[in-house]
């Protein structure tokens, strides 16, 4: 629980303060925040063991955040600083750190998906037990190589745990036109891959689904699949809110914030246990921030390194 | 039982899949996949006795999900594996365009260099026998633009062993180009591993006349070419690029700055091509003085499958060589060698169907 609510909360204020430094300009990277949707990535990423790979999306802070990755190097990455997890090259959208097994994600819908897959095709041949799992929004579903990959998936009964993040919109347009129909799950069952869906974003919920889901990948049965249907509080990409756009309304973001599990966490907690917590975490983001804000610059030279490998 | 005639030469097809075997045979982590791979054709022999060596974790088929198999090749790569991604023809390449462009060229750079991608894609060039607008393509141009990828076309056996094996160890994406018309050709191959270095062109006839630049199979014409333009007095150089990038720019200056003219036959458009790219760089350097640069390849249409039509639509040793005397002599009257004694026995040994 304590674990829990700790790392629910270190991802909220975390794209909470990138969201409050962006007015300022220093971090020139599009990002896409995952505010409102982070009980997703916690009730997966709390039931994996280190040795686990994670992917995202160009969604990717909340995994990356909770699968372990440098904090300060994470918002170094996005001011463009030499010290960043990509050194600079890839800002918000491509975050990646290897020691703590978080795939490079990516900007281009989907595909990182297969990529995922050819990790686990390379866990799967080591035979160490180990899984990949990999984020995905709705909007994915819709590609290609989506369904290419849960085939390849299955038929070579990998070790992966697909996870989409169903939010309700790719960029501003609504599921509503863009399915055909909602029956994600039976979608990827017709793969032979187990899917579940949980509704009503209960981090617990996820979790039991991941754990389980988890147990059956490395008891050697193949991919699994879980949707969660969750919420996008702030705009698809930048730091602000968008409600007074046209394409969505405040009340539609009502029943997830009286559903927050952030709060709902929060309040689970004693006082004194939970302002402890909050407060480490304020110390570890302003100590990262500051980081960032103290690195240097890269030299315009470096602009020529890791071209080609060696 | 016929006998061999050339007992002690290899042909390019099996180069490749000896070339396989002792990658293969080196390191455990690679293997090679696509479709068909482990099947009893064999890629036209290309993978011929892999599967039954390695085993069927390391030599197999795959669905007809290119983007995704591409995307698994990269994934397999980053997480320690040397995948080989084989493609019966380079015009499904298109389909790996997305993984191939957009995540292989760029993890290395994007991510910091926290990554490496030592994958290979192979590809196979059609040619005649009706092959046509999507059996045909040669599209080297499109990889070249892309920094992050290395892009080699070997034209002989000894050189698609060598470059294989080096393709295999580099930690780099490599477009490996094959041309389906070389795969009976043979060449003195050695046994075991070596390796043919990338950005280092093979002169490979000397002459002060013309510097004559042959991509792919078109090597083998522009040699053809050479014995040509021998009988009419002229000494023509012929460069094999070898690999496409990185590109042994520095040998066809020094070639061209010598002859002081330049031929670049590529086997595939003009546009923005191999070809393109070879003058301008050399014209950067020696633009000054005066040399004369022409470039020949694919007409600027899609490829026909009648015959009749594709004998238009490709360079060939006479055409070649025809240009060349007009770059050499552009005084003397025009030449055009016997269209019979400039047919190549390489071209018309392929009877297809595939």
């Amino acid at each position: 629980m304590r674990r829990v609510y700790r790392s629910l909360r270190r991802l909220r204020r975390a794209e909470e303060v990138t969201a409050e430094i962006y007015p300022s300009d220093k971090i020139k990277s599009p990002v896409h925040l995952s505010i409102g949707q982070e009980a997703v990535t916690v009730g997966i990423v709390d039931t994996l063991m280190a040795e686990d790979y994670v992917a995202g999306s160009y969604r990717c802070h909340a995994a990356y955040i909770a699968k372990g990755g440098d904090l300060p190097a994470m918002y170094a990455e996005m001011y463009g600083k030499s010290t960043g997890c990509a050194k600079g090259r890839g800002g918000s959208m491509h975050l990646i750190e290897t020691p703590h097994n978080i795939i490079g994600s990516s900007a281009v819908v989907g595909t990182h998906i297969p990529v995922a897959v050819g990790h686990a095709l390379a866990l799967k041949r080591e035979g160490k037990g180990r899984l990949v799992a990999v984020f995905l929004g709705d909007g994915a579903t819709e590609e290609g190589a989506f369904y290419e990959s849960l085939n390849f998936a299955s038929l070579h009964k990998l070790p992966v745990l697909f996870v989409c993040e169903n939010n309700g919109f790719a960029i501003h347009t609504p599921l509503a036109k863009r399915w055909a129909t909602r029956r994600l799950c039976e979608r990827v069952e017709t793969f032979g891959i187990p899917a579940v869906r949980i509704g009503d974003g209960d981090v617990f919920a996820i979790r039991d689904a991941a754990t389980d889901a988890a147990k059956a990948i490395r008891n050697g049965q193949g991919p699994q699949f879980i949707e969660c249907e969750t919420y996008r509080w702030r705009e698809h990409v930048g730091p602000g809110e968008d409600y007074d756009d046209g394409y969505r309304e405040r009340a539609d973001q009502a029943p997830w914030v009286k559903n927050d599990q952030v709060a709902r966490l929060a309040g689970m907690l004693g006082a004194r246990e939970r302002d402890s917590i909050d407060a480490e975490i304020e110390a570890e983001i302003a100590a990262a921030v500051d980081f960032a804000e103290n690195s240097p610059e890269p030299e315009p030279e470096e602009l020529w390194d890791n071209v080609y490998a060696d | 039982m016929p006998t061999d005639p050339e007992p002690n030469l290899t042909r390019y097809v099996d180069a490749l899949s000896d070339a396989m075997a002792v990658a293969m045979d080196l390191d455990p982590k690679v293997f090679v996949f696509g479709l068909d791979v482990d099947d009893h054709r064999a890629i036209q022999g290309s993978t011929r006795g892999l599967v039954d060596r390695f085993g069927a974790e390391r030599v197999f088929t795959t669905p007809l999900s290119e983007d995704a198999m591409t995307g698994v090749a990269i994934g397999a790569a980053m997480a320690g594996m040397r995948p080989v991604h084989v493609h019966i023809r380079m015009d499904f390449l298109m389909l790996c365009m997305n993984q191939l462009v957009n995540i292989a060229a760029k993890s290395h750079y994007m991510y910091g260099g926290a990554v490496r991608v030592p994958m290979v894609v192979r590809s196979i060039i059609g040619k005649s026998w009706g092959q046509g607008a999507q059996h045909s393509q040669a599209l080297q141009s499109m990889f070249m633009h892309v920094p992050g990828l290395k892009v080699v076309a070997p034209s002989n056996a000894h050189d698609a062993k060598g470059c294989l094996i080096a393709a295999v160890e580099d930690n780099n994406p490599v477009i490996f180009i094959e041309h389906r018309l070389l795969y009976p050709t043979r060449a003195d191959v050695p046994e075991g591993r070596y390796t043919v270095e990338f950005g280092k062109a093979r002169v490979c006839a000397r002459g002060d006349d013309i510097t004559i630049v042959g991509i792919s199979n078109m090597v083998m014409e522009c040699l053809r070419a050479h014995e040509l333009l021998t009988e009419r007095g002229i000494d023509a150089e012929i460069v094999d690029p070898i690999s496409l990038v990185p590109l042994d720019i520095d040998t066809i200056i020094a070639s061209a700055r010598r002859t002081r003219r330049l031929l670049v036959v590529d086997n595939a458009w003009m546009n923005c091509g191999a070809s393109a790219e070879i003058v301008a760089r050399v014209s950067e350097v020696l633009g000054e003085d005066g040399i004369k640069v022409r470039r020949m390849g694919f007409a600027q249409t899609t490829c026909p499958t009648s015959p009749w039509l594709e004998n238009a639509f490709y360079p060939n040793p006479a055409t070649i060589a025809t240009a060349a005397h007009a770059m050499v002599k552009p005084d003397a009257a025009d030449w055009t060698p016997d269209p019979e004694r400039a047919k190549l026995a390489y071209q018309s040994e392929f009877r297809g169907p595939f």
